[in-house]
C-alpha cells in the first residue's frame, strides 16, 4: 500500500497544486455562467425599456422572451409582453427558471458550494447581492425605477468580476471560472443577434428610418459594443455590420470570436500548466467553430443563413460545455441514485424544456435551451 | 491554503497595536460630552452566582487579576448606546459574512445567525492552565477506555463500570471490536462542556466525543471583536485561537497511513444543506484542504479516492463531520446516500484514516459520565484534575439511598438511550411528582442518576434593558493526534433569557468571545 502519491504528483503537475475536484469544477463554471447572465439580462431589459419608450414596445419585449426561450411559459402566465409583465417575470418571479431572482439563488447555492475556494470578498459580494434582489418589490420595478435597477444590477455584477479578477487564486479553479464566463457569453451573444436580426430585419418602408436606426443601436448599446462600434465603422451603421461586429469582431469582449478565444485559451493552460488532457475534444470544436468564423465574412453567412449559422453556432457551444463536462467531471458509472445531500424542495421547480441529454442535477445548472426554428419573423 | 479567507483578512484588519492612536491608555472611549451612564451602571453581577468578571477575584490567592480590572474598568467606561452600534454594525457583519446556518423551508431559507454577545467572556493564566490540563487528562482516558472496550474490556472484567451499561449502550459499535485504530486515539476532536458553580469551581457537565461543532464561532468571534472593540482589547495580550486548522491538519497527518509521503487530508460534509456547513468551510479553508461529499469520495480495491478533475486521487485522513450511522451504508444505514460504501473496510484494513473514529458515543453517553472520575483513575492513576459535577449512581446502594433522601434538592437523569427525557428538577416539583417519580426511581434504580442544580457562573451580557448579568458555559476544544492539544479558551455559550441555565443556540442561546489571558 501507500504508492508516494506526491512525486508522482509533483512530476505531473508542473504547478504544485492539489487536484480539484470535479464537483467545484463543475460549480465553478455554473458560478460564472450565472453571474454573467444576470448581467446579459440586465443589459437587455434596460435597453429595451428605453426603446419601448419609442413605441414597437411589443416587439421589444417579445424578443427578450425569445432569447430565452420562454415563449410558452411566460403566455401562459401574461397576456401581453408589455413592461409590468416582462419586467416582473424577469426580475422578480422566483417560480420562472430565467428571473434574475431565481439566477442569482442558483448562483449563491454554487457559490455556497465553492466557499471552500472562492474568497471571502467573493462569497460576501454575492451573498449581500442575493440578499438585495431577493428583497426587491414591486415598487423598485416601475417604469421610472427600472433603468436604476438595471444600472444596480449590471454594476454588482461588474463588482463582481472585478472582485474576482483582483481575489481569485490562479490555480485550476481560475480556468473552469473563465470558461464558464465566456461559455455564457458566447451563447448570450448569438441569441441577441439572433433574434434582434430578425426582428428588426428591415421591412421594405422602413429601411433607413430613424426608427430603424435607433432600434440598431440599442442592440449595440445592451452589448456595451456601441462606440466601439463607432470608433471602428464610423461609416455605416447597417443591420449586416452590425450583427458582423457583435460576432466577429476580435477586440469587442463579448464577440463570439473573443469568447471562443478564451475558452479555448484555458483549457490549454489546464493542459499545459496542469497536465489536463480532458480539455482536448472541446478545443479540437472549438477549432472548428473557429474556422468556420474565420472563413466567412458576415456577408457570406448571411446571405448562407445567419439564423442557421447562429443555430448550430449555439449546439455547439453547447457540445463544448458538454465536452468539459464530459472530460472533468464524468458521471459515475454506476449511475446510482440522486446527489443525497439535496433537498429537492428547496429548488425551484424546473420546468423549462430540456434538450435531450442535458441533465439537469439537483437544480443548480441550467443551460438555456438553443434558439430553434420558430424566431421573430412573424 | 487557498486565496484569501476569512483569518486572512482578520488578521490584517485589526488596530495596528501602536499606531499613533489618539484614544489614551487607560481611557478607552472617547467622551461624547453630557451626561454619561457606564455599562455597569445597573449591573448586579452577584446575586448568588459567580460573575466572571466582577468577581473573578475570589478563590484567587492574589485577588483580584490586574489585567481583568483594567479590562472592567474599559467597559465600565463605555455608553451603552456606544455598545448598542457597535454590537448592530457585529450582527450586520455576520450575515454579510455568511457567518449563519440556513434554516429551509419549502420555497425559500432563511439565514440565521448564533448570537454573538460583545462582551467578552475573561479567565485568566491560572484559570485556563488548570482547565487545560484537566481537559487533556480527560480526553488521555477517553480514549484509553475506548480501546479497551473494543479490545480485552478490563474494565469490564474488573468491575469497575457495569458490563451491560457499555455492551448494551446503544452508542456501543460491535464493528468496532478488535479494529486497531492509528495511535490508539478514537477520539481526535473532543468538546468538554464545563460550567462553574457559586465558588467559581470549574465543573465538566458533559463530554462531546462523536463531532462537537462551534470552534469556528471560537475564532470567528475572536475576529469580530478584534475588528468591533479593538479599544478594550489593545495592549491585552491574549493567547491566539488561531493555529486550531494548522493543529487539526497535523494531527490528521499523524494518523495517516505510514509511509505515505505527503497524506491527503480531507474534510467529510453532509453538504450545503447542514447547518453546521459554514463550519465546515471554515475548517477546510483553515485547514487547507478538500472539502468533500460523500458523492466526491469512491473506494476501489479497499482504497478511497476522491473524484477530481484530473482521475481518482487517492485520499489518506478523513476528518468527517457525518455521524456514525451516515458514514458506510455497507455497514451502518444502508439507506444513507452521504457516506461512502466501503469506507469502513478501506479503513479496518488501515489504508484511510478516520476522525473521530466510529464508536465514540459511548465514552460521552450520560450513563458512562457518572463513571468518568473512576475511569480517570483506573487507566491514569491520577485524580481528576477536573471534576464531574457531583453524580449519584443510584444502581449503588449509597447513591440510591442519598438520591430519595435529598429528591426535592436533586436533579433526577435516566441514563442510557433514552436520555435527556424523564427527568426531575427537584426544587421546581410539587410534592406529588416527587412522589411519583419516587416510586419510579426505586422500581428501576439502575435507570437513574442525581445530580444537585447547579447554578452556572454569570457573565455581562448585552440585553434589551441594559448590560445584565446571564448564565455561562465553556467548552473547550482538544486536539489529538501523537499528542494532545487544546485551544486556548473555547466556546462561551451565554442563556440569553433572564434566569435560564439553557445556553443551547436552539434554545435562545449565544456565544461570547473567551479570552484566555497571556
Amino acid at each position: 500500500m501507500n504508492e508516494p502519491v506526491a512525486a508522482i504528483d509533483l512530476h505531473r503537475e508542473p504547478i504544485r497544486s492539489t487536484a480539484l475536484l470535479s464537483r467545484y469544477a463543475e460549480s465553478t463554471v455554473w458560478l460564472a455562467r450565472y453571474m454573467e447572465r444576470i448581467e446579459n439580462l440586465a443589459r437587455i431589459i434596460d435597453v429595451t425599456e428605453t426603446f419601448t419608450r419609442t413605441g414597437q414596445a411589443e416587439d421589444g419585449w417579445r424578443s427578450i422572451v425569445q432569447i430565452n426561450a420562454d415563449s410558452e411559459r411566460f403566455y401562459e402566465r401574461y397576456e401581453r409582453a408589455e413592461h409590468q409583465s416582462m419586467v416582473s417575470f424577469y426580475v422578480l418571479d422566483r417560480d420562472s427558471p430565467t428571473s434574475i431572482a431565481t439566477i442569482i439563488n442558483l448562483a449563491r447555492e454554487n457559490a455556497r458550494t465553492l466557499r471552500p475556494l472562492i474568497s471571502t470578498e467573493m462569497w460576501t459580494h454575492i451573498n449581500m447581492f442575493h440578499k438585495w434582489v431577493r428583497e426587491l418589490t414591486p415598487n423598485d420595478i416601475r417604469p421610472g425605477q427600472l433603468s436604476r435597477l438595471c444600472a444596480r444590477l449590471k454594476q454588482e455584477c461588474q463588482t463582481h468580476n472585478g472582485i474576482t479578477e483582483g481575489t481569485f487564486f490562479r490555480d485550476q479553479g481560475w480556468y473552469f471560472y473563465v470558461i464558464g464566463k465566456h461559455l455564457e457569453r458566447g451563447d448570450q451573444i448569438t441569441r441577441l443577434v439572433d433574434i434582434k436580426y430578425h426582428t428588426l430585419l428591415p421591412k421594405v418602408a422602413a429601411v433607413g428610418s430613424p426608427v430603424d436606426m435607433s432600434q440598431w443601436s440599442a442592440v449595440l448599446r445592451s452589448a456595451a459594443a456601441y462606440h466601439a462600434y463607432r470608433r471602428v465603422m464610423p461609416r455605416a451603421l447597417t443591420p449586416a455590420s452590425v450583427a458582423g461586429f457583435l460576432l466577429l469582431n476580435n477586440a469587442f469582449p463579448r464577440s463570439l470570436v473573443l469568447t471562443l478565444r478564451h475558452v479555448y485559451g484555458a483549457l490549454g493552460q489546464l493542459r499545459t500548466d496542469y497536465g489536463l488532457r480532458a480539455g482536448m475534444a472541446a478545443q479540437e470544436r472549438i477549432d472548428e467553430l473557429r474556422a468556420a468564423l474565420a472563413d466567412q465574412t458576415i456577408e457570406e453567412i448571411i446571405l448562407r443563413g445567419l439564423h442557421e449559422f447562429l443555430d448550430w453556432a449555439q449546439q455547439q457551444i453547447h457540445a463544448v460545455h458538454d465536452d468539459v463536462a464530459a472530460g472533468f467531471w464524468p458521471q459515475p458509472v454506476v449511475a446510482a441514485a440522486a446527489p443525497a445531500a439535496e433537498q429537492p424542495a428547496t429548488l425551484p421547480p424546473m420546468t423549462m424544456e430540456q434538450r435531450p441529454g442535458e441533465q439537469i442535477m439537483n437544480g443548480m445548472r441550467q443551460s438555456l435551451p438553443p434558439l430553434r426554428s420558430s424566431t421573430g419573423e412573424e | 491554503m487557498l486565496g484569501c479567507d476569512v483569518t486572512d483578512e482578520a488578521a490584517d484588519d485589526p488596530v495596528p497595536p501602536n499606531a499613533s492612536d489618539p484614544v489614551p491608555r487607560g481611557r478607552a472611549f472617547p467622551m461624547n460630552g453630557g451626561p454619561r451612564s457606564g455599562l455597569f451602571d445597573r449591573y448586579d453581577g452577584r446575586g448568588g452566582f459567580f460573575c466572571e468578571i466582577m468577581n473573578s477575584g475570589a478563590g484567587q490567592p492574589n485577588g483580584e487579576d490586574a489585567t481583568i480590572a483594567l479590562i472592567r474598568d474599559r467597559l465600565a467606561a463605555m455608553e451603552l448606546s456606544e455598545l448598542r452600534q457597535r454590537a448592530a454594525a457585529a450582527e450586520a457583519e455576520l450575515y454579510n459574512l455568511g457567518i449563519t446556518f440556513t434554516v429551509y423551508s419549502e420555497r425559500d431559507s432563511i439565514d440565521r445567525i448564533l448570537p454573538f454577545d460583545l462582551i467578552p467572556r475573561i479567565l485568566t493564566a491560572t484559570e485556563w492552565d488548570h482547565v487545560e490540563r484537566g481537559v487533556i487528562q480527560r480526553v488521555e482516558a477517553i480514549n484509553r477506555f475506548l480501546w479497551d472496550i473494543y479490545h480485552d474490556q478490563h474494565i469490564l472484567r474488573d468491575g469497575i463500570i457495569p458490563r451491560d451499561l457499555v455492551l448494551g449502550n446503544s452508542n456501543f459499535r460491535p464493528e468496532m471490536m478488535g479494529l486497531n485504530v492509528p495511535l490508539g486515539v478514537y477520539v481526535h476532536v473532543n468538546g468538554t462542556d464545563i460550567v462553574r458553580d457559586e465558588g467559581g469551581r470549574f465543573l465538566v457537565l458533559e463530554d462531546n466525543a462523536r463531532t462537537p461543532s462551534g470552534v469556528s464561532y471560537v475564532i470567528e468571534n475572536r475576529h469580530m471583536m478584534l475588528r468591533v472593540l479593538p479599544d478594550v482589547a489593545e495592549d491585552i495580550a491574549l493567547r491566539s485561537v488561531d493555529d486550531y486548522g494548522m493543529r487539526l491538519r497535523q494531527a490528521m497527518m499523524e494518523v495517516a497511513p505510514e509511509g505515505v509521503v505527503d497524506p491527503q487530508v480531507v474534510l467529510l460534509s453532509p453538504g450545503i444543506y447542514n447547518a453546521a456547513y459554514f463550519e465546515h468551510v471554515f475548517l477546510a479553508r483553515e485547514m487547507g484542504v478538500p472539502l468533500v461529499e460523500g458523492r466526491d469520495l469512491v473506494v476501489e480495491n479497499h482504497r478511497v479516492f476522491m473524484r477530481t478533475i484530473a482521475g481518482l486521487r487517492p485520499v489518506h485522513a478523513i476528518y468527517r463531520r457525518l455521524n456514525d450511522d451516515f458514514l458506510d451504508p455497507d455497514v451502518f444505514r444502508p439507506d444513507s446516500q452521504l457516506g461512502v460504501p466501503g469506507l469502513v473496510d478501506a479503513w479496518r484494513r488501515g489504508n484511510v484514516a478516520i476522525a473521530n473514529a466510529v464508536g465514540t458515543g459511548v465514552a460521552d453517553d450520560k450513563a458512562i459520565y457518572a463513571y468518568m472520575p473512576r475511569i480517570i483513575r483506573y487507566y491514569l492513576q491520577q485524580e481528576p484534575i477536573l471534576s464531574n459535577v457531583e453524580t449519584h449512581i443510584c444502581r449503588e446502594a449509597d447513591g440510591l439511598r442519598y438520591t430519595l433522601d435529598n429528591l426535592d434538592k436533586l436533579v433526577v437523569k435516566p441514563v442510557g438511550e433514552s436520555g435527556g427525557y424523564g427527568l426531575i428538577i427537584g426544587p421546581h416539583a410539587s410534592r406529588s411528582e416527587l412522589e411519583e417519580f419516587r416510586s419510579k426511581l426505586e422500581a428501576d434504580p439502575a435507570n437513574y442518576i442525581s445530580q444537585p442544580v447547579i447554578n452556572l457562573s454569570t457573565a455581562p451580557t448585552l440585553c434589551d434593558d441594559g448590560v445584565q448579568a446571564r448564565h455561562v458555559d465553556l467548552r473547550p476544544f482538544a486536539i489529538t493526534g501523537a499528542s494532545s492539544w487544546v485551544l486556548p479558551g473555547g466556546l462561551s455559550r451565554v442563556a440569553l433569557k433572564k434566569g435560564s441555565l439553557v445556553v443551547n443556540s436552539s434554545q435562545g442561546g449565544g456565544s461570547k468571545d473567551t479570552w484566555v489571558l497571556a
